[in-house]
């Protein structure tokens, strides 16, 4: 398979930030790749680099094949965009906002209605985009972005200000998309959204990708601990600790909690012994992955 | 790409914006006509106000012309009495009164201002037609040669005349001015420039969109300027008044340009259409958009003949209401065209897709 993105040693700098310095990725086609990163990691500066909205200050993008600098108008159709921004013409009802990117795409209007009927937004065709809740906005932006049915697919933080019923919609619209064959790339805070629907994700932080591969990759390599929850009362904090592969034990509100590298073993020892009744186990997530990567202070 | 279906959508999405602008329409279409329907209204009867006379001691004239004469001479003049000439003359010096006469034996003597051309001259040709009515009349005789006037200009002197075109020539800029730089200063605002930047139309196309309904835009003024101005407050035309036509489209594209330029500018929808009220609105003033300059100190006149709007508001008086034709807009045209090309070279070099 080909390369959708091809991203060279790429850098761009704001002043004295530098956004992305020194980004180096390959997104193959039919991909779905997560950026994660926090805030101010540079994520949205480097979609911006490789969409070609921006000139970069070093290194090359090759999007499907093609420069993306500068503008490049035969990308351009074979590409969806959705800004972290809603980018509105102003006033326009719902319906007329997606009508008119779809003139802009050459796609038919009926293709627009469609869409707005694929994000639920049916009922507010006939309001202003001013007049929308955020998330609906979002989903009209979405809408937007994929209307013209482009081979590559970039989404900024898309399911920012959405409900979970929209989330999870959502989730199966672009899993969908991918499924046909399309290349996706998001942005995203929410690691169980990275988990669930990425191929590969890569960590960003301070205009780095500090790591990318599979989520369960990512999680193994972090070679963290599984925690298990007992209920309370099954289990003493003693008998906890004497049981064999448990390396440490603590109480909790929920229980008794036992922390360990051999999950399997100590599962397999409570059913034998009849314990199994409100056992949670916890493996690292994606989550501990970032935090490990990226550490927990706050970001400017 | 640069269909048709991408620029037909853009405008729609314009005039839709537009339209939907309450604010915009009010500044563009309905606030000018509100100052037309006061100056044509309020204004208007004083089109051909009545000359004012003063009359030094005995006017033995007035008192010899038959009833007839004498009733056409209370409608020229007012006419007021004063037994001292010295204090009369001095009156029509501070310009209260416009003429004063009094009778050196048989000879009318009248002393009049060049102050107002105009009605210098109507005072002048009134009063000899009155001399000359009451000698045929004390002769005795019928008249042989009779005059019976018609007016080429009807009603040139009136204050509507006068005021549709300037005000419809500050109408137009202002509506220019404001839409360029608040589309192109909101659209960047709120990223649409960007997504824009993303989707396979030409900037060519988003331009000549954005031209399109601004041109759409003042040929609408002008027709509901002339068509009220005519129906409602007697606006005649004169022969080549469609020769404004295109000074308009030109007028308008370079008050585009000021827009756009003041778009590029500034770094908030607000602080663009300020800026471009702060170029506009004393623009009109100087340009003779709300009063005539003909008055006006040389140096006001120096200055006003520097901004497009007084070109664009004298040329649009020579074909609509002074009877030139049309190759009197030739030149207005140029310059503003030479505006419109210069200011738009500017936007262009200090043009950013964001506010940075
Ligand atoms: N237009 C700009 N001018 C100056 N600095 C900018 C600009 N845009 C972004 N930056 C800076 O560049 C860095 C990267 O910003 P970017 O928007 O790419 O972050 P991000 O990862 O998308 O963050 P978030 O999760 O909050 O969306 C930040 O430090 C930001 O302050
Ligand atoms: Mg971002």
């Amino acid at each position: 398979m080909s390369a959708a993105i091809e991203v060279v040693d790429l850098a761009v700098s704001y002043g004295d930030v530098r956004a992305v310095d020194g980004v180096n990725l390959e997104v193959a086609e039919g991909e779905f790749v997560g950026v994660l990163g926090p805030n101010g990691a540079g994520k949205t500066t480097l979609l911006e680099l490789v969409e070609g909205l921006r000139r970069p200050d070093a290194g090359t993008v090759r999007v499907l094949g093609e420069p993306v600098w500068p503008r490049n108008p035969r990308l351009l159709p074979r590409i969806g965009v959705q800004l972290q921004a809603s980018s509105f013409f102003e006033r326009l009802t719902t319906r007329e906002q997606i009508h008119t990117f779809a003139s802009l795409y050459g796609v038919a209007p009926a293709r627009g209605d469609e869409w707005l009927e694929r994000v639920g937004l049916v009922d507010k065709a006939d309001t202003r985009v001013e007049g929308l809740s955020g998330g609906q906005a979002q989903r009209l932006s979405i809408a937007c972005a994929l209307v013209h049915d482009p081979e590559l697919v970039f989404l900024d933080e898309p399911t920012a200000a959405l409900d979970p019923q929209a989330r999870r919609n959502l989730w199966d619209l672009l899993a969908g998309i991918n499924d046909s064959g399309r290349t996706v790339v998001l942005t995203t805070h929410y690691m169980d959204e990275a988990e669930v629907l990425c191929d590969r994700v890569a960590v960003m932080d301070a205009g780095r990708v500090l790591r990318m591969d599979t989520p369960a990759a990512l999680v193994r390599g972090l070679d963290a601990p599984a925690r298990i929850t007992v209920a309370p009362g099954q289990l003493r904090l003693d008998e906890a600790r004497g049981l064999p592969g448990v390396a440490d034990a603590v109480e909790s509100l929920d229980g008794v909690v036992l922390v360990t590298r051999d999950p399997a073993r100590v599962v397999a020892r409570l059913a034998a012994e009849d314990r199994l009744d409100g056992v949670r186990v916890q493996t690292a997530t994606l989550e501990d992955v970032f935090l490990d990567l990226t550490g927990r202070e706050y970001r400017a | 790409m640069t269909g048709l279906a991408p620029f037909r959508a853009l405008s729609l999405a314009i005039v839709r914006g537009f339209l939907r602008d309450r604010a915009s329409v009010f500044f563009s279409m309905v606030f000018p006509l509100m100052f037309l329907v006061l100056f044509g209204g309020l204004l208007g009867s004083q089109g051909q106000s009545e000359v004012d006379l003063v009359r030094v001691g005995e006017v033995a004239l007035l008192d010899e012309m038959d009833a007839d004469a004498r009733a056409a001479f209370d409608d020229t003049f007012e006419v007021t009495r004063s037994d001292d000439l010295a204090s009369a003359i001095a009156e029509v010096r501070r310009g209260d009164a416009d003429v004063a006469i009094e009778m050196r034996g048989d000879t009318l003597v009248a002393h009049y201002t060049q102050t107002d051309q105009v009605k210098a001259a109507v005072t002048q040709g009134a009063l000899r037609a009155f001399v000359d009515g009451t000698n045929v009349a004390q002769s005795g005789e019928p008249p042989r040669f009779a005059l019976e006037t018609e007016r080429v200009e009807d009603e040139s002197l009136d204050t509507i005349q006068f005021v549709t075109p300037g005000l419809l020539g500050w109408a137009v800029a202002m509506s220019a001015a404001f839409g360029a730089a608040a589309t192109l200063q909101g659209w960047r605002q709120t990223k649409l420039l960007r997504r824009l930047q993303l989707a396979p139309v030409s900037t060519r196309t988003v331009v000549a969109a954005r031209v399109a309904v601004t041109l759409g835009i003042a040929l609408v003024q002008m027709a509901i300027f002339l068509g009220l101005g005519a129906a409602a407050f007697g606006l005649t035309l004169s022969g080549s008044w469609w020769a404004a036509v295109p000074l308009v489209v030109v007028g308008t594209l370079c008050f585009m340009a000021i827009g756009l330029l003041a778009g590029a500018l500034a770094r908030t929808t607000e602080g663009a259409v300020n800026a471009a009220n702060i170029v506009v609105l004393p623009m009109a003033f100087l340009s003779g958009s709300f009063f005539d300059l003909s008055a006006a100190p040389g140096w006001l006149q120096a200055v006003s003949n520097v901004l497009p709007l007084k070109h664009l508001n004298e040329g649009m008086l020579d074909v609509m209401v002074r009877g030139e034709g049309p190759a009197a807009v030739l030149v207005p045209m140029a310059i503003l065209a030479a505006f419109a090309v210069v200011v738009t070279l500017a936007a262009a070099r200090i043009f950013r897709w964001e506010t940075a």
